[in-house]
C-alpha cells in the first residue's frame, strides 16, 4: 500500500503536533500559576481580546459577536496582561486571593493556515475549542466553554502566541468576574 | 422565612447607624421591595444613543422584568413590558435592533412600534363579536423622561416628575453627563451593555457606588500597579478634595473639586488623549468657570442606578434577579466627539478597570458576594451592619447641593439616606406620604 505519508503531509503533522505541546504547556503554565513563565510565551504586541456575545436573529448570525472597536469582555495588550499577572502577585487581588482551582481543557484543535512547517517569523492561525473551570473557597464553581481563534508565530525557533480571540458561549456572563486567563 | 418586622423603618435607624441584615437577605422582604420600590421608583432604561434611528429597540428591564425600549415610526421614544398580551411570551428576543413591529413568536399577535397591536391570528373568524384590538396593546409604562440622553420610566402614574424626582442630585448629572469641556456637545454609549451576574443583593451594589469611600482600600492591589491612565500612580488620576452629598430622595454622590489653577496632566499613557483632555480642561474653566473642578466621580440615583462621571465614564444599573442575585449592566460613554484614538484609549481603560474582566470591580464582586453569603445565617442575621461613621456631620457647600461632608472627614452619610429612603418606600402607601416624608427628612 502506498504511503500518505507525504513531505507535504508530515510537515503539518510536525507543526500540528508542535501547536498541541504549546497549547498544552501554556494551560499548565497557567493552572500551575507560573504566570511569568506564561508571559513569556506571548509576543510583545500580543492582543488578547474577548469579544461578548449577543442574541441575534438567523439573518444577522454573523453579528453575533462584537466588533473590535467596542466594549468587549477583555481587549489587552502585553502591558495590561503584565498587570493583570502582578495584581494576583499582590496577595491583595481578593477575587483570586485565596487563589481559585483553575483547569484548562483546550481540544479541537486545526491548524486553518498554512499547513506545512512555520518558518522564524511565519504566522499560522489555528482553532480550537475550550473549558475554563475555576473552582473557589467551598462551592463557588464556573464552567465556561467556547471557541479560540489563535495566531501563533515563530520567533527564534520558538512558538509564541501574537493574536488571541476568545469566544464565549454566554450573552450574560453567569461568572461573576473574569480573574483567569484564557 | 417570614419577615421579623412590620415596619422596614424598625429595620433601618439612621439616627445610631445600624440597619437589620434581613434587608438583604429576607426573601419575604425581596418579594414586597420588587412591588413597593420596583413597580414605583424611576428606572434607568438606557440612552437615546441606543435608539437613534426610527425603529430601533433595545431590550432592557426594569427590576426582574424585560421591557423594550424603542423609537416608534412617528420618533417618538417609548418602554414596553416585553410580553405579549395574549399569553405572555416574550415579543422581543433580541438584545436590540431595528424592526417594523414586534411580531410574537407564540401566537403571531403582532404589535407596532407604538405599542399598538395591529395582528391577532384568525381575527375576522375567532372572535364573534370582534375584540377591541386597541385596548390589547403591549404595556406602557406610565411615565417616561430623557434626561441628557438618559431614558428614565416609571410604572406609576402617582409618581412625581422625573426632574423633580432627581431633585438637588440632578447638580451631579449636569456636571458629570455633559462632554467633558462641559459644553454643548453630549455625550453618548461607548459600544454594547456589559451583562453579568453576581451573588449578592442588588442593594450592596447601589450602596457602593452611592459613596462608600471606605472601601477604597479593597482596591490596594490596582493601585500599586498603577492601573490608571496616566501610568504614574495609583488606579485612576489626581481628582482633588472629595466630599459626599446626600439628598432626602435616596440619591447619593461622591463628588471630586479640583483646584482650578491646577493643569490637569491626564492620559500621559496617550499624547493625542492628553492633549485632548487638557484642551477639553481649558474649555471646562472657560464653560463653567469656578465650577470647572466640580465633577461626580461616582453616584447612585434611587434605586439601582449608578454612575462615575470621571474617567472611567460609565452608567450601571444593578437589577435585582432575586434576593440573592443581580445582573450587572454597565455601559460606558465618552464625548460625542472625542476623536477615535481618544475614545480607543478610553475603552481599552475602562474595560481594564470595570466590568467582570476589569482589575478594580472584580474585587467588587468578591467582597459583595461574600457579604451577602456570610450574613445569612441565623446567628449573622442577630447583628445589624453598620453605618456610624460621620453621624451627624453633614453640612453645607459653597456650590454643591444636598447634605455635604468634606474630606478628612469620613461620613456613611450616602449609605444612610439611601436606606432612610429605601424604608419609606417599604412603609408608605402613596407618593403623597412618600414626598411628605422626604420633605421632613431634609
Amino acid at each position: 500500500m502506498e504511503s500518505h505519508l507525504t513531505p507535504e503531509r508530515l510537515g503539518y503533522l510536525d507543526l500540528m503536533r508542535e501547536v498541541e505541546d504549546f497549547f498544552y504547556n501554556e494551560a499548565d503554565l497557567l493552572d500551575e500559576r507560573e504566570y511569568d513563565q506564561w508571559l513569556d510565551l506571548l509576543t510583545e504586541d500580543v492582543v488578547y481580546w474577548m469579544p461578548m456575545r449577543k442574541n441575534v436573529s438567523y439573518a444577522n448570525r454573523h453579528e453575533d459577536i462584537t466588533a473590535e472597536n467596542d466594549v468587549a469582555w477583555f481587549h489587552d495588550d502585553k502591558d495590561t496582561l503584565r498587570k493583570r499577572v502582578k495584581q494576583i502577585q499582590t496577595g491583595l487581588h481578593w477575587a483570586d486571593e485565596p487563589v481559585s482551582r483553575v483547569s484548562h481543557l483546550i481540544t479541537n484543535i486545526r491548524l486553518t493556515q498554512p499547513l506545512a512547517g512555520l518558518g522564524d517569523g511565519a504566522r499560522t492561525t489555528t482553532k480550537c475549542r475550550f473549558i475554563v473551570y475555576r473552582n473557589r473557597l467551598e462551592s463557588e464553581t464556573d464552567f465556561l466553554l467556547g471557541r479560540r481563534e489563535d495566531t501563533l508565530t515563530r520567533v527564534h525557533g520558538e512558538l509564541k502566541l501574537a493574536r488571541r480571540k476568545i469566544i464565549l458561549d454566554q450573552s450574560v456572563l453567569l461568572a461573576k468576574n473574569l480573574t483567569m486567563f484564557f | 422565612m417570614r419577615r421579623t418586622s412590620s415596619s422596614a423603618r424598625d429595620l433601618v435607624d439612621t439616627a445610631v447607624g445600624e440597619i437589620s441584615r434581613e434587608i438583604f437577605v429576607n426573601e419575604d422582604i425581596y418579594a414586597e421591595e420588587k412591588v413597593r420600590v420596583f413597580s414605583r421608583a424611576w428606572l434607568y432604561i438606557g440612552h437615546e444613543s441606543q435608539i437613534k434611528n426610527r425603529g430601533d429597540y433595545f431590550v432592557s428591564r426594569m427590576g426582574e422584568e424585560s421591557v423594550i425600549l424603542t423609537r416608534d415610526h412617528a420618533g417618538k421614544i417609548h418602554v414596553f413590558l416585553n410580553s405579549c398580551a395574549h399569553r405572555g411570551m416574550r415579543v422581543c428576543r433580541y438584545d436590540e435592533g431595528n424592526t417594523n413591529v414586534f411580531r410574537c413568536p407564540y401566537h403571531s399577535w403582532t404589535y407596532k412600534t407604538d405599542g399598538t397591536l395591529i395582528g391577532v391570528q384568525d381575527y375576522e373568524n375567532a372572535y364573534q363579536p370582534p375584540f377591541d384590538k386597541s385596548k390589547w396593546g403591549l404595556i406602557e409604562v406610565a411615565q417616561l423622561a430623557n434626561y441628557m440622553g438618559t431614558i428614565w420610566a416609571t410604572w406609576d402614574k402617582d409618581a412625581p416628575s422625573f426632574e423633580e424626582y432627581l431633585g438637588e442630585a440632578r447638580f451631579a448629572f449636569d456636571h458629570g453627563l455633559c462632554a467633558w469641556d462641559g459644553g454643548d456637545g453630549g455625550t453618548e454609549l461607548l459600544g454594547s451593555v456589559q451583562k453579568w451576574k453576581v451573588p449578592c443583593n442588588w442593594k450592596f451594589i447601589a450602596e457602593n457606588f452611592a459613596g462608600d469611600w471606605l472601601h477604597g482600600v479593597s482596591h490596594r492591589s490596582v493601585d500599586l500597579v498603577r492601573l490608571g491612565p496616566s501610568g504614574k500612580t495609583g488606579r485612576r488620576d489626581d481628582f482633588g478634595q472629595l466630599l459626599v452629598t446626600a439628598y432626602s430622595q435616596g440619591h447619593g454622590v461622591l463628588y471630586s473639586v479640583y483646584p482650578n489653577e491646577e493643569t490637569r496632566t491626564e492620559y500621559a499613557a496617550s499624547p493625542v488623549t492628553s492633549e485632548y483632555f487638557q484642551k477639553c480642561w481649558e474649555r471646562r474653566l472657560a464653560n463653567k468657570g469656578e465650577l470647572a473642578g466640580t465633577c461626580p466621580l461616582v453616584g447612585t440615583i434611587f434605586p439601582n442606578m449608578s454612575f462615575h462621571a470621571q474617567q472611567p465614564r460609565t452608567l450601571l444599573v444593578s437589577h435585582p434577579t432575586g434576593p440573592n442575585e443581580t445582573e450587572m449592566w454597565r455601559t460606558y460613554f465618552v464625548d460625542k466627539d472625542a476623536p477615535e484614538e481618544v475614545r480607543q484609549f478610553l475603552r481599552e481603560y475602562y474595560m481594564r478597570y470595570s466590568g467582570p474582566g476589569g482589575m478594580t470591580e472584580q474585587d467588587d464582586m468578591e467582597n459583595w458576594n461574600y457579604a451577602h453569603a456570610a450574613s445569612s445565617g441565623t446567628i449573622a442575621r442577630r447583628r445589624p451592619y453598620h453605618y456610624k461613621a460621620g453621624l451627624g456631620t453633614g453640612g453645607t457647600h459653597r456650590s454643591i447641593p444636598g447634605v455635604v461632608t468634606e474630606r478628612p472627614i469620613t461620613s456613611e452619610q450616602n449609605p444612610r439616606a439611601f436606606y432612610k429612603r429605601w424604608a419609606e418606600y417599604m412603609d408608605l402607601d402613596s407618593w403623597g406620604e412618600l414626598l411628605n416624608a422626604q420633605t421632613a427628612g431634609s
